[in-house]
């Protein structure tokens, strides 16, 4: 049997990081940002079926870039993850805390043990509890590595334009259509090219909500913010789903 | 196959939160019989020492459906709670009523609350009103071990259909049997009581007025005939707990409309007498 080759533990760690970083560098990038009711999510997408932002739980949401498969793995192991913690315990005691620490822990083993590296980079956010708790914002990447971020967030391809940009544009106390506004602008910072509401997917936990704070903007609201006209073809709004 | 994610997530692949908890959690499943039990008890209102005794009910008026319930828990011949829920929101469009031993019929009720909620995060979709109700029955059947030793649990279930637009109730039997009903039901142990009085007053199409008046009708009726099932309470302002569902979604009955309801009733009684 032949010996395998030898590879220093440096260069394989720094393979996959690159490998890894190649795949989310060509995703589509993703901002979050407090606004005065809540935290709002939006995404540069296409597509109206297959979603980068989701509902985790009552106060929890989920975002990714980067491949589809694995990022939507980790939601739904997300999901499963919540539910079960809230049904044996309470819905309380489901935070977006533990269930960060859980993603960069499993992030983390596959980096390290896994043959090919998720190319994936997640946001868990959580809406504070109550009038003094404060938002959270975690940002995990595909080695495990975590960070808390604050105000606003961004990642896939552009992140780093973008945080530039959300640096000297964001303030606290945003309005719901201010922030939506300003999120879009961040996502073309990069590219010469206005994004119209059907290349968005934009969500947001809103305080006001009861229970369940998740919710999705549809096109019909979307394109009132945006302060565009109702479109000719006579194409409605979507209902309810 | 095993994943590296999945040793911190587990191996369950489905969308199931039932199926999930059997895999991982099995003790949070409380469907087994306990052994060395025996046959516990029954009392004509319920397992001795386990509070039951109930009057649900639900009915389609034209908008949608009403789900009602009565507030008393009953252990023996003592009254275990005055201020129980029976009626609880599954979600925006559906409802679940219980009647039965109280503890494995809430438990039941947070169950396939969450069940209906995983399944619409993990899908991205809710299920059809008519899966929901399926899926209740096969909870119901889970349930029949417990049933046997005599912690029987037998819900109503009710909601807005969105795809036929239009309210539909199902209720169940002991081994999850599923039936439609297409006008009214009402169960538990002054069940009878209630749809005696449904079946004379109930015509398709009333309003939500005459809904609830009905409601509050049957309810009181089931109170007068049913030691087990509590009326209006003026003395301690217990109302029962009425909530309705249309296309627009759930909707609890405010308490200061169903106090006027029963007191229309309990007037109109006075009276006649």
């Amino acid at each position: 049997m032949p010996l395998p080759y030898y590879v220093s533990p440096e260069q394989m760690m720094k393979d996959k990081a690159e490998y890894a970083r190649k795949g989310i560098a060509r995703g589509r990038s993703i901002v979050a940002l407090e606004y005065e009711d809540g935290i709002l999510l939006v995404a540069e997408n296409p597509s109206t079926l297959l979603h980068k932002i989701s509902e985790i739980y009552d106060r929890i949401a989920f975002a990714g870039v980067g491949k589809y498969n694995e990022f939507e793995n980790l939601r739904i192991a997300g999901v499963r993850h919540a539910d079960l913690k809230g049904y044996s315990y309470c819905r309380e005691d489901v935070t977006a805390k533990a269930l960060a620490n859980a993603y960069s822990q499993a992030l983390g083993n596959i980096f390290t043990e896994g043959l090919k590296p998720f190319e994936v980079e997640i946001l868990v956010v959580e809406l504070a509890d109550g009038a003094n708790g404060k938002n959270e914002m975690y940002h995990i990447v595909y080695d495990g590595s975590i960070e808390d971020e604050r105000n606003y967030a961004a990642m896939g391809g552009q992140a780093e334009e973008i945080r530039r940009f959300l640096k000297e544009h964001y303030r606290e106390g945003l309005a719901l259509t201010e922030a939506v506004r300003l999120g879009i602008r961040a996502l073309t910072v990069t590219q010469n090219k206005t994004l119209t509401e059907r290349d968005l997917e934009v969500a947001v936990l809103d305080r006001k909500r009861e229970r369940r704070k998740f919710r999705r903007i549809a096109n019909g609201e979307l394109r009132a913010i945006l302060g565009r006209p109702e479109p000719s073809e006579g194409s409605r709004p979507m209902g309810t789903s | 196959m095993h994943e590296p994610w999945q040793g911190l997530f587990g191996q369950y692949v489905g969308t199931s939160f039932v199926d999930l908890l059997r895999q991982q959690a099995p003790d949070l499943l409380a469907s087994q019989p306990l052994d060395g039990v025996a046959q516990t008890r029954t009392e004509p209102h319920g397992v001795l020492g386990i509070p039951s005794g109930t009057t649900i009910l639900a009915l389609r008026y034209a908008d949608g459906v009403i789900v009602a319930g009565d507030r008393q828990a009953t252990e023996g011949y003592q009254v275990a709670h005055r201020r129980i829920e029976k009626v609880y929101k599954t979600d925006e469009h559906s409802v679940i009523a219980i009647a039965g031993a109280a503890g494995p019929a809430i438990e039941m009720a947070r169950l396939f609350q969450t069940e209906l909620e995983h399944y619409e995060k993990v899908e991205g979709d809710g299920l059809s009103l008519e899966g929901k109700a399926n899926k209740l029955g096969q909870m119901i059947r889970m349930n029949l071990p417990m049933a046997m030793q005599g912690l029987v649990v037998v819900p109503i279930f009710a909601g807005y259909d969105l795809r036929r637009a239009e309210g539909r109730i199902f209720k169940y039997d002991v081994t999850g049997g599923r039936y439609e009903e297409t006008d009214y039901y009402a169960t538990g142990s002054g069940g009878k009581d209630a749809r005696n009085t449904l079946k004379r007053l109930f015509r398709a199409g009333a309003s939500r007025e005459e809904g609830l008046r009905w409601t509050a009708e049957a309810l009181v009726d089931a109170a007068e005939e049913d030691v087990g099932t509590g009326g209006p309470d003026f003395v301690h302002g217990i109302f029962p707990t009425v909530k309705v569902v249309t296309r627009a979604g759930f909707e609890d009955v405010p308490e200061g409309e169903v106090r006027a309801q029963c007191e229309a009733v309990v007037a109109a009684r006075r009276q006649g007498s």
